[in-house]
């Protein structure tokens, strides 16, 4: 192979792929923190004896489970606006797409983390005459969380790497800024290389903070 | 003995679905009374010991603690709000077979809980309080410890100050020993035996029918969903009366009084 590698052009654009990199690390943020606030309603409702609560819920987990990531975001972008007769910047659309099946898979694990606790733990606390609510809070939650971590972080991961679609609603995320870079310079090989390295040290370093935070809160086991 | 009772059960009954697991149960419990529950596997006594406290709902009877009855009935139908059944179930402690300590607290903290969340008491108050009853059973050194880390009769033990924390009126044990290695039994049934000289009201579920004999006021032997045969140690273990008592007690074996 007698190709030239020469880094210099993308280098020189280094700035353009750094806000892709910040404008990924946002887009997944923001989504992660919705995505929670949408899993822990759509658990809270999963856990209700009620019918008309559990039902739909389990109708939405189900469809985001069962449709791939991408129609989500082309739904949300060039279908929603249809229907609301509103428009939606590529943003907005991305990260709806993204904190809902975020919220869809985060409430299968709220919801598993606390059905894995013992039935001796309820008994342990109501023995004592706590309320339901204080052995929530008190007994199961701490404990269940413990439990969620891990799945927890391994859907994160999942959430950070899917944020690469949100360059096909011309969102200026890494990917995107990445085909921009190699539109002027003409060198994917360099221009693709160096993306990826670039996410493999965000998903690197990430999964470095979580295992920190995992070995802090389940100290105990 | 013929004072007041202080727990009192009328005509209970509990199904599991079909299952007609207890079938009218009248019972008695006075201050200071020690009944020991004998029967088969399976027979119901753990049901019927958490009907007591309400971790079983009952299915039809009552159950009066001190004088009142438990549950509110309006227009023929009876609830159990919730905060009543808190009030009931600190008023009896429990004592589980699988212990059920909460894993993710300290020792010290598994005793505190309830002092601290239920009865409100201050921390350093509620620690003062939970240092001594530790130190009844035993286990001062251990304070720090994780419960995982420990034995299962330190476990037990445990159990047992997190129960007697709550300064319960009634003391509730549902085989308390039956999940220990046989080396670590003595040290917990020397710590209800101390309570009982303590002269404290209890109910103990139990396969320890030696224990049964020395500790008991009133054993019971259940069977089929009722109290077949109620009497002193002496009376129902050493001169049942009824053949299925017989049966029963012939089956366990020689047992060493
Ligand atoms: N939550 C439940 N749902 C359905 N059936 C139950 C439930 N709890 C207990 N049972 C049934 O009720 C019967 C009595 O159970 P229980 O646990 O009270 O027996 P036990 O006398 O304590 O037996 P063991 O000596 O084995 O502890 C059993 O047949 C059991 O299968
Ligand atoms: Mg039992």
């Amino acid at each position: 192979m007698d190709y030239a590698w020469d880094f210099g052009p993308v280098l020189g654009r280094f700035d353009m792929l750094a806000l892709g990199l910040l404008n990924t690390v946002k887009i997944a943020a923001v989504s992660i923190v919705l995505g929670v606030l949408v899993g822990l309603v759509l658990a809270m409702m999963r856990l209700s004896s009620r019918r008309w609560l559990n039902v739909p819920a389990l109708v939405f987990i189900e469809f985001y489970r069962n449709t791939p990531p991408i129609v989500h975001f082309f739904w949300f972008f060039y279908a929603l606006p249809v229907m609301l007769a509103i428009s939606l910047n590529p943003y907005v659309a991305a990260v709806l797409a993204l904190s809902t099946q975020s919220g869809a898979f985060y409430a299968e694990v709220f919801r598993g983390g606390i059905v894995s606790i013992e039935r001796g733990q309820w008994e342990g606390g109501r023995a004592l005459g706590m309320t339901h609510s204080a052995l929530m809070r008190r007994i199961i939650i701490p404990q269940a969380i413990a439990r969620m971590v891990p799945p927890f972080i391994e859907r994160s991961f999942e959430l950070l790497k899917t944020t690469a679609l949100a360059s096909t609603l011309a969102y200026a995320d890494l990917l995107y800024q990445a085909m921009m870079v190699n539109a002027e310079t003409f060198r994917p090989l360099e221009v693709y290389t160096t993306i990826a390295l670039m996410y493999l040290v965000l998903l690197v370093t990430a999964s470095q903070l979580a295992r920190l935070a995992e070995n802090r809160l389940t100290a105990y086991q | 003995m013929a004072g007041k009772p202080i727990l009192e059960t009328k005509a209970l009954h509990k199904r599991f679905g079909d299952h007609h697991v207890l079938r009218g149960i009248d019972f008695t419990v006075e201050p200071g009374e020690r009944v020991a529950i004998i029967g088969g596997s399976g027979s119901g006594k753990s049901t019927f010991l958490r009907c007591l406290n309400f971790m079983e709902t009952l299915s039809e009877g009552e159950v009066w603690l001190d004088g009142t009855r438990i549950g509110v009935e309006r227009k023929g139908t009876v609830t159990y709000p919730e905060k009543q059944l808190c009030q009931v179930r600190e008023r009896l402690g429990m004592v589980f077979q699988q212990f059920n300590l909460f894993p993710h607290m300290s020792v010290l903290d598994n005793v505190m809980e309830g002092l601290v969340t239920v009865k409100r008491m201050s921390r350093p108050e509620a620690r003062r309080v939970a240092e001594a009853e530790l130190a009844k059973v035993g286990l001062s050194e251990k304070h720090d410890a994780w419960p995982g880390r420990l034995s299962g009769g330190q476990q037990q033990r445990v159990a047992i100050a997190r129960a007697l924390s709550m300064q319960p009126e009634i003391l509730l044990f549902d085989e308390p020993t039956s999940s220990l290695d046989p080396e670590l039994v003595g040290e917990v049934l020397r710590v209800i035996k101390q309570l009982a000289e303590e002269g404290r009201t209890m109910l103990l579920v139990t396969h320890e029918l030696g224990f049964a004999y020395h500790f008991a006021t009133k054993v019971i032997f259940l069977a089929h969903g009722v109290f077949h045969e109620v009497g002193t140690p002496d009376e129902v273990l050493k001169n049942p009366r009824q053949a299925r008592t017989q049966d029963f007690l012939r089956r366990f074996g020689e047992f060493a009084f």
